[in-house]
């Protein structure tokens, strides 16, 4: 077994927070002046153009680059070698959520009461047994501006992927400018209704511009790119060639009676992070 | 693109020359809140006696960051708009003349801006960085158990905005 420390993977996700609360992923930021350079409507283009500004001065001047600095879900991976010690591991993450959020907007509150936490805790954390003996975390600020134009289907086998596809697109036409477009959409096909869900969520951990591994799912993504894009939203929902920057899908088998989907939309100001504890210690990628 | 610079409160034949589409640089003092502050101050109208005075005002739907070291307010980018539309029509029927926000709207405030005369601008969503440059004195005015929710009163300079409904029904969002 390899001891590690619960404190070190809280100590990965306060430096995480403070960093990416601040700072757009690299990989959305070039994308989101790359739409800029090429759009051709005037009023889009100026959104993009301010967009561009706040996320580079939000950068150098140590801002948060939006004042929603969102509810924090981290995925964790640990080893089935890995010796978890020096305390429970979600109070680790609570704590060091409250540390690290004392500085930013506290979103969370009670769904029934609306009573706030007031210190945005708690996370949500989703945790997987793998091989080995390290933890791989993944954690993003995620905003509900975006989270709130989200949707799951239960279709019918008889509905089929066609509809399945349908329905992605019409997810991001109803949401128009609520989400702050240019979005990124994540796709979960298949599983049950909480595994779709789930699937949605982590495949926005995915670099811009990356390719699925899966041949079949890589024209997927693709097919439901264009599509998206020639919806013609835009940025801000001002109209213009950039509604999307991003789909990703990940997928897993399901039950003879359903094709679930589930889309999540993120924002233009993707947050996200992701960092290896090992028996060295603590790595980012 | 040109800018058209505008002082708060507004001038209404000012707001009445501006067409979906303009850019425009806000100047002046403006109220601020979301959802929670509106629950809480329409329940205040209700009860006959409301917490504002809100006639010839602008509204932003915005929750604030707390300020970092050396800032008079935090990252201070607009919140979804529609969440808001329920509450929207009576404000203009009572004397507001324009709200801040992102988003479209629905189809009865688009008919309120139209009775009214009143405007709607979008700030650019996720942009709240760049926002808090903007303002240069914030008042908390009441509510403050609301925390970011609370309403202030903040005042501008140079807010770059653009005309996403415009009196006369015209909008940014196409259809």
């Amino acid at each position: 077994m390899t001891n590690i420390d619960v404190n070190l993977i809280s100590e990965g996700i306060k430096k995480a927070i403070d960093k990416i609360s601040c700072e757009v992923e690299p990989s959305c930021a070039e994308a989101i002046s790359q739409a800029r350079d090429a759009e051709k409507n005037a009023t889009t283009r100026f959104a993009l153009d301010v967009m561009c500004k706040n996320i580079e001065y939000a950068k150098s001047a140590h801002l948060p680059v939006c004042q929603d600095t969102g509810m924090v879900v981290v995925f964790l991976r640990i080893g089935q070698d890995v010796n978890l010690t020096g305390g429970f591991l979600d109070d680790a993450i609570n704590g060091t959520v409250r540390e690290a959020f004392a500085p930013l907007r506290k979103s969370v509150l009670d769904p029934v009461s609306r009573v706030n936490t007031k210190d945005n805790t708690p996370a949500v954390i989703h945790t997987q047994i793998v091989k080995g003996d390290t933890v791989q975390a993944e954690i993003m600020l995620k905003g509900f501006g975006s989270e709130n134009m989200s949707a799951l289907y239960m279709l019918n086998p008889a509905q089929g992927l066609e509809t399945a596809k349908d329905l992605i697109v019409d997810t991001v036409r109803k949401a128009a400018s609520n989400p702050c477009p240019p979005v990124i959409i994540g796709v979960g096909l298949g599983g049950t209704f909480e595994k779709c869900a789930e699937m949605s969520k982590h495949a926005l951990f995915r670099q811009i511009g990356s390719e699925n591994p899966d041949p079949v799912l890589n024209s997927l993504e693709q097919e439901l790119l264009d599509r998206i894009n020639s919806l013609g939203i835009g940025a801000q929902g001002f109209g213009g060639a950039t509604t999307a920057l991003g789909v990703f899908i990940e997928s897993y088998p399901t039950h003879i009676s359903s094709l679930p989907v589930a889309v999540n939309v993120l924002c233009h100001c993707s947050r996200a992070a992701k960092f290896t504890v090992d028996k060295g210690g603590l790595r980012y990628e | 693109m040109s800018e058209i610079k505008l002082n708060m409160p507004f001038d209404k034949s000012e707001l009445k020359k501006l067409r979906a589409g303009d850019n425009v640089l806000l100047s002046g003092e403006m109220f601020v809140f979301r959802d929670a502050g509106h629950k809480r101050l329409f329940a205040s109208i209700e009860a006959g006696k409301p917490d504002i005075d809100f006639v010839g005002e602008t509204v932003y739907f915005m929750g604030p960051c707390p300020a970092q070291k050396g800032q008079i307010m935090g990252s201070c980018g607009p919140t979804t708009s529609c969440r808001m539309d329920k509450y929207t029509p009576y404000m203009f029927d009572h004397g507001l003349c324009a709200q801040v926000g992102k988003g479209k709207r629905s189809a009865e405030c688009v008919e309120a801006f139209k009775r009214n005369g009143g405007v709607y601008f979008a700030a650019i969503g996720g942009a709240g960085a760049l926002y808090s440059k903007c303002v240069t004195d914030v008042k908390e005015i009441c509510y403050p158990d609301l925390g970011t929710e609370a309403i202030r009163r903040i005042t501008v300079e140079d807010f770059p905005v653009v005309v996403a409904i415009d009196s006369l029904g015209g909008s940014v969002y196409g259809e």
